[in-house]
């Protein structure tokens, strides 16, 4: 088991590095000197100088790259071009948001989707099981932002229900300012779960030990929970990873709708400044995510399925 | 967006079964077999329509701004009002349509064709040409697309090539993916290996003999992933990252919108629908398409 972990580990470390070199390619290489592009037309050589030299980009590529990537293994990501706040006090101050966001959207999507699926298997091919499958085709088809203005429109600007903007100061106020962008998230998301559910769960019902545990007579909340859903564990599992990260790319849009601070509106607006440090740090920290996010999956498989241990 | 593809991502697809009929058939079969994908036919067939003709239909120039007339409500002259800059919004969401379609048909197409090589070249090669390549794609499905298409945008900014590059890259490690496992498949077969065995050269019999058979699965994910690109266009111009201003796309009239909230809820509010129809439609022939060339992944 350790062992295994530690597999899981070490695979992870080619695929940070690979990120941390696309990342370097992307921004030090193809938009040329990122002094200059930072600076715009309009800089003197003086400028382009000092800016060059802090960002260390006198010494030779190979040099750059291993500076590059042992700052951002130690999370040293310098200082904002526009303000000269350091980069990691930005993050400090946006990510809670993010993270804040990103639970509470994934809690109502769960809280909605999963018992929605069981719902609809229940109910295979009559109302419910339709009325659900409605549900996800809208879910899919409505891009999160959309929803986000609607929302925002319907219960913040004309029912003054919710705050318009911001991200809340304190647990409650932060919960209050939450809401509505985490519901925007959480149809999505619970679109897919409910879809996810259904399917797992029909697939486990065909299977012979559920027929064996309907055959000595389990009452039907036992088999759906203890046999069916039990064993849809896994699927739903990945399922959940995977729209954990969605949520966190879905993120960037819906805190620009509601103005919420947050490493997606960070991300977007050094974007518009052309704040070097800012941008690499948001990649880094979204493909950080990515990383992590897929390394819990993994261990959480081990966790839930005894026979992947064996193999 | 990564939902789509989960659900099409999870299940390997295993060789196919040759459709019965001729193509035609199948074609008009998939198009208009069930009420809900006539439906979506004519939808999309008007979404196509009204891209091709914006300019015959558009009751106004798209980015011709009137200081006189901000901020009007729906009327006569303007179907849906007009925003902040006296723009006529229904003339923008025709124009709209445009990028929509442009980028929806291109981006998946031009994904289709280089995931297709990639999955092809490391299916049928196997050995460490595989072993790089699949480590690669792995690592980049790793990434949901619209986070991959904004960390490239990021880098890379907007403007219709940026677009059309970002949305082709985010969709064609899937690609990669599924021919790869079509090719792994199809190059046991018994046709594959006397091929091999006449002495037919490689090119050939890729050309010839793999992609022929791998082409449903890859066309299956195509028509999926079509609303998948409107969408992922949709989002990247509301960011800011995709279509440019003033030029309209249906995201960026949304993110107009938003900045003029108190002018005008029409744009946010006409943008929306027209995205959400399209992905919809396009996501009901998606489906219709993978029910009759891959039953399996039906459900």
């Amino acid at each position: 088991m350790l062992r295994l972990i530690g597999r899981r580990l070490l695979d992870a470390v080619p695929t940070v590095f690979f990120v941390l070199l696309l990342v370097f390619i992307s921004l030090r290489i193809l938009p040329g000197d990122p002094a200059e592009v930072a600076l715009g037309d309009t800089a003197t050589q003086d400028q382009l100088n000092t800016l060059r030299e802090q960002l260390g980009l006198n010494a030779p590529l190979w040099q750059q790259f291993f500076t590059f990537v042992w700052d951002m293994l130690r999370l040293n990501f310098g200082k904002s071009l526009i303000n000269g706040i350091p980069v990691n006090d930005l993050i400090a101050q946006n990510l809670p948001y993010t993270i804040e966001l990103t639970l509470v959207a994934t809690f109502i999507g769960v809280l909605v989707g999963v018992p929605m699926g069981v719902f609809a298997a229940r109910n295979r091919g009559r109302l419910p099981d339709s009325a659900a499958r409605l549900y996800s085709l809208v879910g899919y088809a409505i891009p999160d932002f959309y929803l986000g203005a609607l929302l925002l429109i319907v219960f913040a600007l004309n029912l003054q229900w919710f705050p318009i903007n911001g991200g809340g100061d304190g647990f409650l106020d932060g919960l209050y300012h939450v809401i509505l962008p985490a519901i925007t998230l959480a149809a999505l998301k619970s679109a897919f779960m409910g879809r996810l559910t259904r399917t797992a769960l029909l697939d486990t019902l065909g299977k012979d030990y559920v027929r064996t545990a309907r055959a000595k007579g389990a009452s039907e909340a036992r088999v759906i929970y203890r046999h069916g859903l039990r064993n849809a564990l896994l699927p739903l599992t990945t399922g959940l990873g995977l729209s954990i990260l969605s949520t966190l790319s879905g993120a960037v849009a819906v805190e620009l709708v509601f103005n919420r601070p947050g490493i997606g509106s960070l991300l977007i607006n050094s974007i518009a400044q052309r704040d070097y440090p800012v941008i690499q740090a948001g990649v880094v920290i979204f493909a950080f995510f990515v990383v992590v996010i897929n390394l819990v999956i993994d261990l959480v498989y081990l966790a839930i399925d005894p026979r992947i241990r064996v193999k | 967006m990564s939902s789509d593809m989960a659900e099409t991502a999870t299940a390997a697809p295993t060789e196919l079964p040759p459709p019965e009929g001729n193509a035609w058939r199948i074609v008009l079969r998939v198009l208009f077999g069930r009420p809900a994908t006539i439906f979506a036919t004519i939808l999309v067939a008007l979404f196509i329509l009204i891209a091709i003709f914006a300019p015959v239909l558009a009751p106004y120039d798209p980015l011709q701004q009137s200081a006189l007339d901000i901020n009007q409500d729906p009327s006569s002259a303007h179907w849906l009002g007009t925003d902040q800059f006296g723009r006529d919004i229904i003339s923008r969401l025709i124009y709209g349509s445009r990028n929509s379609m442009i980028f929806g048909l291109l981006s998946p197409t031009l994904s289709a064709i280089f995931g297709t090589a990639l999955g092809v070249i490391a299916g049928y090669f196997g050995g460490w040409t595989d072993r790089v390549l699949s480590r690669v794609i792995d690592m980049l499905l790793a990434f949901p697309e619209l986070l991959l298409a904004i960390l490239i945008a990021a880098v890379l900014g907007g403007g219709f090539w940026n677009v059309v590059f970002v949305i082709t890259v985010a969709f064609i490690p899937g690609f990669a993916r599924v021919a790869r496992a079509a090719t792994l498949a199809v190059k046991e077969e018994p046709y594959v290996e006397a091929a091999i065995a006449v002495g037919v050269r490689t090119p050939v019999i890729i050309l010839r003999h793999v992609v022929p058979n791998i082409f449903p699965s890859v066309l299956v994910l195509l028509t999926l992933w079509t609303a998948s690109a409107i969408r992922l266009e949709a989002s990247l111009s509301f960011l800011g990252l995709g279509t440019q201003p003033p030029n309209p796309s249906w995201g960026n009239i949304i993110r107009d919108g938003l900045n003029n909230l108190f002018g005008s809820p029409w744009p946010i509010v006409g943008a929306g629908v027209a995205i959400t129809i399209a992905v919809l439609a396009f996501n009901l022939i998606g489906d219709a398409v993978r029910d009759e060339l891959d039953p399996e992944l039906a459900e």
